[in-house]
């Protein structure tokens, strides 16, 4: 299997920080599609033939009430889980391997709910941010022109998650997940824990992002009013995407 | 029955810093009556709800009064020895509804069991189950333990437990952190019908949308200190402070823009006004520290 080099958006960007001489020509059209997905823990099925596809550069939003199994679905869609049934296409190539088997696994960018569960916390708030960057063995700068971008001063960099804010804390995650330049986004309830200003933030951040990169999207939140706003009305119940199937 | 807070506020000392996490905060709570502390996460909102409860950390320093009257001998919660708030105040006097229920409950216990051993410790004769039954739980309900309990129903129980000693102020610490939107309402309703009971209610909360289901005043805190005081409706529909009204052009549904820039940190807050990086009518008088001085709001400018 080569080496995990993802897919660049189509956007040259003269003296970016990619160094690694990526691959270029990046698939035209294709998408992030899951088609029939079932999971089940133990004897109770979470998802029962679920289908949901994101084209690069859409704003999907995804609602429905808690615990009806988005998230879940967030975590297959991201390759963390592997379905009992169905398939994940990345950009036309279906996966066949997952979590740190998935060659795809960077092309996707996976924001947590809360982010005091999906950070280390002996790392500092740089670690953080810069981790995926040396999993990739990449120059560090991105990691900061990010933190830059977030709202982060240098100062908060040496501290550990115990010593911020959820807000801070939560901006630190969206740069992680910004590090690697992903094709697609999967933002979880991403700002539920924030204030309305840092949500405004965040959201115009990835917004940012995507116009930039074509990056597509899939917002995931119960609050109908943000994602309405976010995804301009491209919002899918969850009803009607178990439908779909 | 009335809370006062009278020039509160709270250090914590940390070495090489010392973080301004509430100062000289003032308002007043009457029984009957909702009053919601908003602002964004950091601004010390948590921190003063604790403070009212003494459950503060040990390299905290409190200054102030934070009298609470309930008829014959007011109580400074601020100078009273913890003897006075364990057997008096607690659960008793002050009803504590905390943040994220299901990781407040003991996880190796049933619902039902800490619910009895609460009204046990209390001196109350009510079984859990009569307790219960006011929170809206089945019995049933009671004889799972926290991890099979849903986020609503977790709510409950919590709820159940703050109400226990039957207290007339309850104090909820972000009552509503990840909790979907129909549950949302839900809670604040049960907390408006708290409020309608007789029951003083200080929320605090980061979601000003949940603070205008419930709240008859809001409170903004920012980098520490209250800079806006207001009734719940001149509030949504003028609010005064430019912070405010910038935390209100931030929702989904008004303009969805965030404030520029961002807070100060607590350990190094400037002599002037805190918000005048970020202000649209900053001028020269913001270097001096504006004060509420009983009005509404804490601007030169408003």
């Amino acid at each position: 299997m080569p080496e995990s080099t993802m897919p660049e958006a189509g956007e040259p960007e003269a003296g970016g920080p990619e160094a690694g001489g990526p691959e270029t020509g990046g698939p035209a059209a294709g998408g992030l599609e899951a088609n029939g997905i079932t999971v089940s823990f133990g004897r109770h099925r979470v998802l029962d033939r679920v289908s949901l596809s994101v084209r690069p550069g859409e704003v999907v939003g995804l609602a429905g009430p808690s615990g009806c199994g988005k998230s879940t679905l967030a975590r297959v869609l991201a390759l963390l889980l592997k379905p009992m049934a169905g398939t994940v296409t990345v950009d036309g190539r279906a996966v066949t391997g997952w979590r740190h088997r998935a060659p795809q696994r960077t092309a996707i960018g996976l924001i947590f709910q809360q982010p005091r569960l999906a950070v280390d916390p002996r790392f500092t708030l740089f670690d953080v941010i810069a981790e995926p960057l040396r999993a990739a063995r990449r120059p560090l700068d991105r990691a900061h022109e990010l933190a830059e971008e977030l709202g982060l001063t240098p100062e908060l960099f040496g501290r550990r998650p115990h010593e911020v804010s959820d807000g801070q804390l939560q901006r630190a995650c969206v740069a992680r997940a910004l590090t690697l330049e992903p094709r697609y986004l999967i933002c979880d309830e991403m700002t539920t824990m924030l204030d309305a200003s840092t949500q405004a933030h965040l959201v115009g951040r990835i917004e940012a992002y995507r116009e930039r990169a074509g990056a597509g999207v899939l917002a995931i939140s119960h609050d109908a009013e943000l994602l309405h706003r976010w995804a301009d009305g491209n919002v899918r119940d969850w009803r009607q995407t178990l439908a779909a199937a | 029955m009335k809370l006062r807070v009278d020039g509160l506020s709270v250090r914590f000392h940390l070495p090489g810093a010392e973080v301004h996490a509430v100062t000289d905060a003032r308002f007043e709570l009457r029984e009957g009556r909702c009053l919601a502390l908003v602002g964004e996460s950091g601004c010390g909102k948590s921190v003063m709800a604790h403070a009212l409860l003494g459950l503060l950390p040990g390299n905290a320093t409190v200054t102030g009064h934070a009298w609470l009257d309930g008829g014959d001998d007011p109580l400074d919660l601020v100078a009273a020895p913890e003897k006075v708030l364990a057997r008096q105040v607690r659960g008793r006097l002050i009803g504590l509804i905390p943040q994220s229920p299901a990781a407040h409950l003991t996880p190796v216990r049933t619902a039902r069991a800490q619910l009895a051993e609460t009204l046990r410790e209390l001196g109350r004769t009510e079984t859990p189950d009569l307790l219960a039954d006011r929170a809206g739980l089945r019995p049933d309900d009671l004889d799972r333990y926290p991890h099979q309990l849903s986020g609503g129903m977790a709510q409950r129980v919590a709820n159940a437990l703050a109400l226990a000693g039957d207290p007339p102020l309850i104090v909820a610490d972000e009552p509503t952190t990840g909790l979907d939107r129909p549950l949302v309402d839900a809670t604040m309703a049960e907390l408006r019908r708290l409020c309608d009971d007789g029951r003083a209610v200080l929320v605090i909360t980061h979601d000003l949308r949940a603070a205008e289901r419930v709240a008859d005043e809001i409170a903004v805190m920012y980098a520490s200190r209250i800079v806006e005081l207001s009734q719940a409706e001149p509030f949504f529909s003028g609010p005064l402070h430019p912070y405010s009204r910038g935390l209100l052009d931030a929702l989904p549904s008004r303009r969805f823009v965030p404030i520029p820039g961002r807070p100060p940190e607590l350990t190094r807050l400037p002599d002037g006004c805190a918000f005048l990086p970020r202000c649209p009518l900053a001028t020269a008088a913001c270097e001096d520290q504006p004060l509420m001085n009983g009005k509404k709001v804490a601007c030169h400018h408003a």
